[in-house]
């Protein structure tokens, strides 16, 4: 029978433990989303532990999405306390947060993060516009004045100044924060700068159409979607070497022995140049605090003021050092994180 | 009768048309086919044997110089004013000196000493001269500090780790070649550490903390470690124990000895091997939505990770103690009824005990795939940056956030420093380590224990 005796126990004691002593606060802080921010947070994460007496928050990756519909899931200590978003907040989120009692959220924007554009570091240097990323990928271009099916293999076909080249572009997936500011900033420029944009309202579409159509991208394998993790595009760009990669700043500046950078309409990308504007793909990043917390969890308070800190944030913080632009606004929004001011409606 | 002779039989004194020594066109032919197929088998054992031994000769060669680390010892000045401004050696107050405090007298101090030991630093600037420095010494010197206020005024050797990019060099990942088109690290710093290691400043050795340390972020991959995971893992596997050991030796028993055979017990039984098949990522989304919102446990924990993993051994348990049950023959349970047992001493006094060997192993084989699962614990919050490490097993410890030893692979295999890159097939080395030793404490067990009919 000791078998037996030995087994109900176990049970009970695992029982005991599992229901026993749970108590109802959380003492470090939580945080989720964006795998953009994720470095940036952990950075701070790790100076927060050093110089404060609170635990060192926990900080989880997994998308700005994920992340978000994460915090919106209810108020408690075991929903976490802030999302990191490479993209802002959209309508949708809010009402799923008010829908589950989160009715107050500040959003914090803490720096811009550059979009950089590279190739294996051996190969050929390239000098982009928008239009030539355009002509490369569109699914549609405009060729002798016409709207064709996309026809070019090389990149000097269109643009004698690049390289001749077979072109191949890993671009940042759809389910990417990075994605947006791609389409956006580069594919929609780019169709406007070749006239495919006008030459498709003039086809009989109206704007939106247009835009719709501008940004759908051919599908021969000569733009490949990257779902994955910068590192993913980094192995891949190994394997062939006429890659062009689409990477963060920082992550291209933590490689410059692996990658060459192109330029965008003739500015090197640096966080400099993405600071001042003349560089033209940037996006900003946030985090979303979620206040019906910010007594409650012991921390979390501080840790926001220290994240945007110019100790953290600053032009010559770590973050900066990392590749993160820093926020010109900072100061405001040091302000609006001391009077702990919720965001408004989106506009 | 003469038909007989006449179909096949040969006839007296004509030689034999086939004999067992010479081989007939069908026996050369079959005998092509078994060697064959031979060699098919050899191959295909050849080519799995050879698909592990690169994929074991890569992460041995990535993954064995995480193992190791560079070390910078110099000699700091604890200076009294700028670590305790207020001069009470209060430790509160002293408090307010953050570590960028801190990394700027470090800082100084190497420069100081490099001057003092008169290498030559041409080329290199002081901020190039800091960034030899890892960026965790600072709050390592800052908590000696602070725990021993006596120190201040007093001149120690600090000995804390060399940067990333400085520790590459020193094992043969970052070259002169990569440094010259590298923006993070110069030709000339790497010069300067050619005659720091000879000055005896810099020096390599075993890297213990690669195993004790937490992780790290981003800008200080050489303080990164596999302490938290390592112990959140132990926590895991204890509790999968704890958890699926009885209930799974339970169900077993009763669904062997007990259950009548029925169409209910064989639902159950084509159901457990359901489960075993089930994909690990769906006991995530269960274990996120019955053990995290419903039941309200801790996000990030052991616990929820251990329940989420047990859901998931447990079928293969029940699955391995039934087999090992069966394996007794039904001789030792008819001689204990003979002799007047009850079923129930027959089954705990014979056919367990002699069913435990085959139990453990498969339970120890079962927390061996568990020990390797990630995506189960995307979902529960366990696939995150944790540095403090969880309590005791009795302080609550149980409850406390930890990642497991496959998280940190994943995690540190999307980070950008190059240097990850090492520390993540360092992970799967310790990994591995640990599933050899689970399976060679199974391959005793079943040696030493097993019985044969």
């Amino acid at each position: 029978m000791t078998h037996l005796k030995l087994g109900a126990s176990a049970l009970a004691i695992s029982a005991i433990a599992a229901t026993g002593s749970f108590a109802q606060t959380r003492d470090q802080v939580q945080i989720t989303g964006s795998s953009t921010v994720l470095p940036y947070a952990t950075i701070v994460a790790e100076a927060f532990g050093e110089n404060f007496d609170f635990p060192t928050p926990v900080v989880e990756g997994g998308g700005s999405g994920a992340g978000r519909a994460k915090m919106c899931e209810g108020v408690g200590p075991n929903t976490v306390d802030i999302a990191n978003s490479s993209s802002r907040i959209s309508q949708k989120d809010l009402d799923t947060c008010a829908a589950n009692g989160v009715t107050e959220v500040m959003e914090v924007r803490f720096g811009y993060d550059g979009i950089v554009f590279a190739s294996a570091v051996n190969g050929p240097e390239f000098a982009f516009t928008p239009s030539d990323i355009y002509n490369a990928l569109a699914e549609t271009v405009v060729k002798d004045g016409a709207l064709v099916a996309n026809p070019h293999t090389q990149w000097a076909e269109f643009n004698p100044a690049l390289p001749a080249q077979d072109i191949l572009v890993l671009s940042p997936g759809t389910k990417h924060g990075t994605r947006e500011v791609y389409d956006t900033r580069v594919i929609l420029e780019g169709c406007e700068a070749t006239g495919a944009m006008a030459a498709f309202m003039a086809a009989g579409q109206d704007e939106d159409a247009a835009e719709e159509s501008c940004l759908k991208l051919r599908t021969d394998g000569r733009n490949v979607d990257i779902d994955g993790d910068y590192t993913e595009t980094l192995a891949r760009l190994d394997a062939d070497t006429n890659a062009i990669g689409v990477f963060g700043l920082s992550f291209y500046q933590n490689n410059t022995d692996k990658l060459r950078v192109a330029t965008m309409n003739g500015v090197v990308p640096s966080t400099e140049s993405i600071a001042t504007g003349e560089y033209p793909i940037s996006r900003p990043l946030y985090f979303y605090v979620k206040m019906a917390h910010l007594d409650v969890i012991p921390g979390l308070q501080e840790y926001v003021e220290f994240f945007v800190s110019d100790e953290m944030a600053g032009p010559n913080g770590p973050l900066a050092q990392y590749g993160l632009v820093s926020d010109p606004e900072l100061a405001a929004t040091q302000e609006m994180v001391r009077n702990r001011v919720a965001m408004g409606p989106l506009n | 009768m003469s038909d007989a002779t006449a179909n096949g039989i040969p006839a007296s004194g004509a030689p034999a048309k086939s004999s067992l020594l010479t081989q007939d066109a069908l026996m050369r032919k079959r005998n092509a086919a078994e060697a064959r197929f031979k060699a098919y088998g050899i191959a295909a054992i050849a080519l799995s044997l050879s698909v592990l031994f690169i994929m074991l000769w890569t992460i041995f060669t990535d993954g064995v110089s995480a193992f190791r680390q560079a070390s910078l010892t110099f000699p700091v000045t604890l200076d009294a004013e700028r670590l305790d401004p207020e001069g009470n050696r209060n430790p509160e107050e002293m408090a307010r000196v953050t570590t960028i405090g801190y990394t700027n007298l470090l800082n100084d101090a190497l420069v100081a000493h490099l001057a003092a030991e008169g290498i030559s630093t041409e080329g290199v600037d002081d901020g190039d001269i800091a960034d030899f420095i890892s960026r965790g010494t600072p709050a390592e010197l800052r908590d000696q500090v602070l725990a021993d206020p006596a120190l201040l005024g007093q001149t120690i050797t600090v000995s804390g780790f060399a940067s990333g990019r400085i520790d590459g060099y020193l094992k043969g990942r970052v070259t002169r070649e990569t440094a010259a088109v590298d923006t993070n690290i110069s030709v000339e710093q790497l010069d300067l550490a050619d005659r720091m290691v000879e000055a005896g400043i810099l020096t390599s050795g075993f890297n213990w903390r690669f195993l004790t340390n937490p992780d790290a972020s981003d800008q200080r991959p050489e303080m990164s470690g596999l302490g938290v995971a390592i112990i959140g893992s132990a926590y895991m596997m204890l509790l999968v124990a704890i958890f699926t050991l009885p209930m799974g030796i339970a169900a077993s028993i009763y669904l062997e000895e007990f259950a009548p055979k029925n169409r209910w017990t064989d639902l159950i039984e084509v159901n457990i091997s359901n489960l075993a098949a089930v994909p690990s990522i769906v006991y995530g989304i269960l274990g996120l939505a019955v053990f995290i919102n419903f039941a309200g446990f801790p996000q990030s924990s052991s616990l929820v990770g251990a329940l989420v993993i047990s859901l998931m051994t447990l079928p293969t348990i029940i699955i391995a103690a039934r087999a090992a049950i069966r394996a007794v023959p039904p001789s030792i349970r008819d001689a204990a009824l003979g002799v007047g047992a009850s079923k129930m001493q027959t089954v705990f006094h014979h056919v367990l005990p002699l069913a435990a060997p085959g139990i453990l192993t498969g339970t120890i084989l079962g927390l061996a795939t568990a020990l390797g699962e990630t995506a189960p614990l995307l979902l529960i919050g366990m696939v995150a940056f944790v540095q403090n490490y969880p309590a005791g097993p009795f302080d609550g410890g149980m409850l406390d956030p930890a990642t497991a030893l496959p998280v940190q692979v994943y995690s540190w295999a999307s980070r950008s420093d190059p240097a990850f890159i090492e520390r993540s097939a360092g992970a799967i080395i310790v990994l591995l380590a640990f599933l050899v030793v689970m399976n060679i404490i199974a391959i005793v067990l079943r040696r030493r224990f097993e019985r044969r009919w």
